[in-house]
């Protein structure tokens, strides 16, 4: 694959031509959050909180595939507000309790609100009711702190099938996730770990599994959130 | 003319509570009683969740002593989890000495907060001293040395706290069937060595102190210690099976005022067949009795004062002495007097601390074993001796893991009569003949509410700020006089 340049922030960088934008600033130790996209993975664009400026235009990094010359703007006082804006909305949305949430401290949605200093958020709690999905055998859907990512929908599939067992049901804010049960039921322990994993916040859980992990050893308990890709240098 | 004195909001007790005094109209007192006058309802949002959060969740009661309620809630789905000592599965040695260093931590650094904090200002400057001075900061000024003691035994508590359950406050580490970490050696050796913090022979040193403080102030005010507030009372614990004190486990114990044993051995499973609740129209509080005795007659009080008076002994040496010592002063016979409750704390306190020097010698502590299973149930009851008294957890949870019912009976609950005999009692003391109310009868009143620790915010899972509001009120419920500080 051939090499490109690009710039972020007028910092020159390196990537293969075509490389999805994200992925290709992480190289270059720029960390674009994001809580739909996944490395490798088809691009979902559903989060929009990796959003950057490319041409004087808005738009979700992990849509974009870099080429060369590319100019993009990241790290600005209004994108990273527009930034902070999205989380505190994914916040509002629906009742995220972290005191008693297992997936505290190893949370992407919770780490992001750190690594974005939000206190209070700025829109109103808009309190949905949602009852707690428990029919599987081994996992429970805790609709109140799903962010309708949509990880779940297209990376977990049925073996056999390759249907989808996350779907989406409903549209605007009666969008909620759906599970179909038999095929849930079918899953192995590894796809419910994984299902577990790559869920960024704590809708997807596994019964029994709980608060396994100790205070102060949870996977951002030692670093924030993309230190791994920047090294703690750029907060936001 | 009749008169109604409110004291609203009660100050330094956890929470809020206000207390009216209704005088007849020759200023005799009539009628008194503490209003619980917020609600929370953790029983009812506990519903629907997972019964793995219910630790967790549950201590955000409270945050004076949300181990008790973690550890109440683990107790609990332990045995939803199959971890029941009668099916014969239990949690693992480890993971039960270091849920007890939690336990024997929190109780230590609440006991030290509530005597130093809240009320040693009363002893040391009087129920009726400067309301400038009296308090924490007027403590600090006059006996320099027990305020920093004071501070650096909470600060032990609290750091056992932290290294048993992650956090000084709202720990995660309870988990059901067992703990899910265990104590480092560089962990244990904060605590022994005395390098950064003064170590468990300081702590166990300084109680010792403590309790001789309370013992020399009872000397010097022998008549107001043991007759100002005091009511006689049944009392209600655990022991563990020889009889024991015992704040982590054991069966329920019950003896009169006189000493007559009223329940034994007492499988806390069975609560339900002993213990009734009964609602009032005038606070959220409920008022548990005993149900061989009736809702009139049947109740009863909790926490350190009744612990003493229950069992038989206490589990470690100094401690025991200083047992043997407050049995003695009342012949061996229930002790019925309410700022006794003061000495019965310090007692506890240095029995905490000897506990958890012994604890922090076992070598169990760092072992990896942590967690047990077994037959999954549908429900848990979990109870313990909370600093302020026996506390009770109780879960059915359904076929899908979900809690289905929670019922909660908190400590201060308990008390709720013996608090409202203690309020009576104290106006009488204090109120009969009078016309007028001073500042230091409302603090009167209050410091027998206080004997008690009472933690409103969990008997009405509710929190709040304490101002203090004094209005009184005659018979038509005109306002008469309003005092506010
Ligand atoms: S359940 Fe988790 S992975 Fe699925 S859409 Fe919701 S937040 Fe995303």
């Amino acid at each position: 694959m051939p090499k490109i340049t690009f710039k972020i922030d007028g910092k020159q960088c390196t990537a293969e031509d075509g490389q999805n934008l994200v992925e290709a600033a992480a190289d270059n130790h720029v960390y674009i959050p994001t809580l739909c996209h996944m490395k490798g993975e088809k691009c979902l664009g559903t989060c929009r909180v990796c959003m950057v400026k490319v041409n004087g235009k808005d738009m979700a990094g992990c849509t974009l595939s870099v080429s060369e010359g590319m100019e993009v703007t990241f790290d600005t006082p209004e994108l990273n507000d527009k930034r902070k804006a999205l989380i505190e909305m994914l916040f509002v949305e629906r009742n995220h309790f972290c005191p008693s949430c297992e997936k505290s401290g190893r949370c992407d949605l919770q780490a992001l609100a750190y690594r974005f200093k939000m206190h209070i958020p700025r829109f109103r709690y808009r309190y949905p009711f949602f009852e707690v999905y428990s029919k599987v055998d081994k996992l429970m859907l805790e609709h109140n702190r799903c962010i309708l990512c949509q990880r779940c929908v297209e990376f977990i599939r049925d073996p056999d099938t390759n249907r989808k067992i996350f779907s989406m049901r409903n549209r605007t804010n009666k969008s909620m996730i759906q599970v179909d049960y038999r095929l849930a039921n079918k899953m192995s322990e590894e796809q419910i770990d994984k299902a577990v994993a790559i869920c960024p916040v704590g809708a997807i859980i596994k019964k029994g599994q709980g608060f396994d992990e100790a205070y102060g050893q949870r996977k951002y308990d030692q670093h924030p959130i993309g230190y791994e890709v920047d090294g703690g240098t750029n907060s936001k | 003319m009749p008169q109604k004195i409110t004291i609203d909001p009660v100050t330094r007790v956890e929470g809020h509570g206000k207390v009216t005094i209704r005088l007849d109209d020759a200023g005799h007192v009539e009628q008194a009683r503490l209003h619980i006058v917020e609600f929370r309802g953790f029983e009812r949002f506990v519903q629907g969740r997972p019964y793995w959060e219910v630790p967790v969740l549950v201590q955000r009661l409270c945050g004076i002593c949300p181990v008790s309620h973690h550890l109440a809630g683990a107790k609990a789905v332990d045995e939803i989890v199959g971890v029941k000592p009668s099916t014969g599965t239990q949690l693992t040695k480890p993971a039960e000495k270091l849920r007890r260093l939690m336990h024997y931590g929190q109780m230590f650094q609440s006991h030290v907060l509530h005597f130093f904090y809240l009320c040693s200002p009363d002893l040391v400057f009087g129920v009726d001293g400067d309301i400038a001075t009296r308090n924490i900061v007027g403590i600090a000024q006059a006996a320099p040395e027990l305020a920093t003691k004071a501070i650096l035994m909470r600060k032990f508590g609290q750091e056992i706290i932290k290294a048993t359950a992650g956090k000084k406050i709202h720990g995660i580490s309870a988990v059901p069937g067992g703990i899910h970490k265990n104590l480092s050696i560089e962990e244990r050796d904060y605590f022994l060595n005395g390098k950064d913090i003064p170590n468990i022979d300081t702590m166990i040193e300084w109680s010792a102190e403590a309790v001789a403080f309370f013992k020399d102030f009872h000397a010097k005010n022998q008549t107001w210690s043991d007759t100002f507030a005091a009511h006689n009372s049944a009392h209600m614990g655990l022991v563990s099976k020889d009889g024991g004190m015992d704040f982590y486990h054991g069966n329920l114990r019950v003896v009169d005022s006189t000493g007559r044993v009223l329940l034994d051995d007492v499988d806390y499973h069975h609560y339900l067949d002993h213990l009734g609740e009964e609602t009032k129209s005038w606070s959220y509080m409920k008022f548990p009795f005993l149900k061989l005795q009736g809702s009139q007659d049947g109740w009863y009080r909790v926490g350190p004062l009744a612990r003493v008076n229950v069992c038989d002994y206490i589990p470690s040496k100094l401690a025991n002495e200083e047992y043997e010592i407050m049995r003695a002063y009342t012949h061996g016979k229930p002790n019925n007097m309410t700022m006794h409750y003061h000495w019965a704390r310090l007692i506890e306190t240095l029995h905490a601390a000897e506990v958890m020097k012994e604890l922090l010698n076992d070598p169990d502590l760092q072992k990896t074993n942590l967690i047990t299973k077994g037959t999954k149930t549908a429900e848990g009851i979990g109870v313990i001796e909370a600093p302020r008294g026996t506390l009770l957890h109780h879960y059915r949870v359904g076929a899908d893991d979900r809690v289905t019912m929670c019922n909660l009976i908190v400590s201060t609950t308990h008390n709720n009569n013996a608090m409202n005999a203690a309020v009576t009692q104290a106006a009488l003391d204090m109120m009969e003949g009078n016309t007028t109310i001073t500042e230091p009868m409302m603090n009167g009143i209050e410091v027998a509410i206080r004997a008690y620790d009472p933690c409103l915010s969990c008997a009405t899972h509710a929190l709040g700020q304490m101002p203090l509001e004094v209005t009184l009120i005659d018979s038509k419920d005109n306002v008469l006089d309003v005092r506010v500080r």
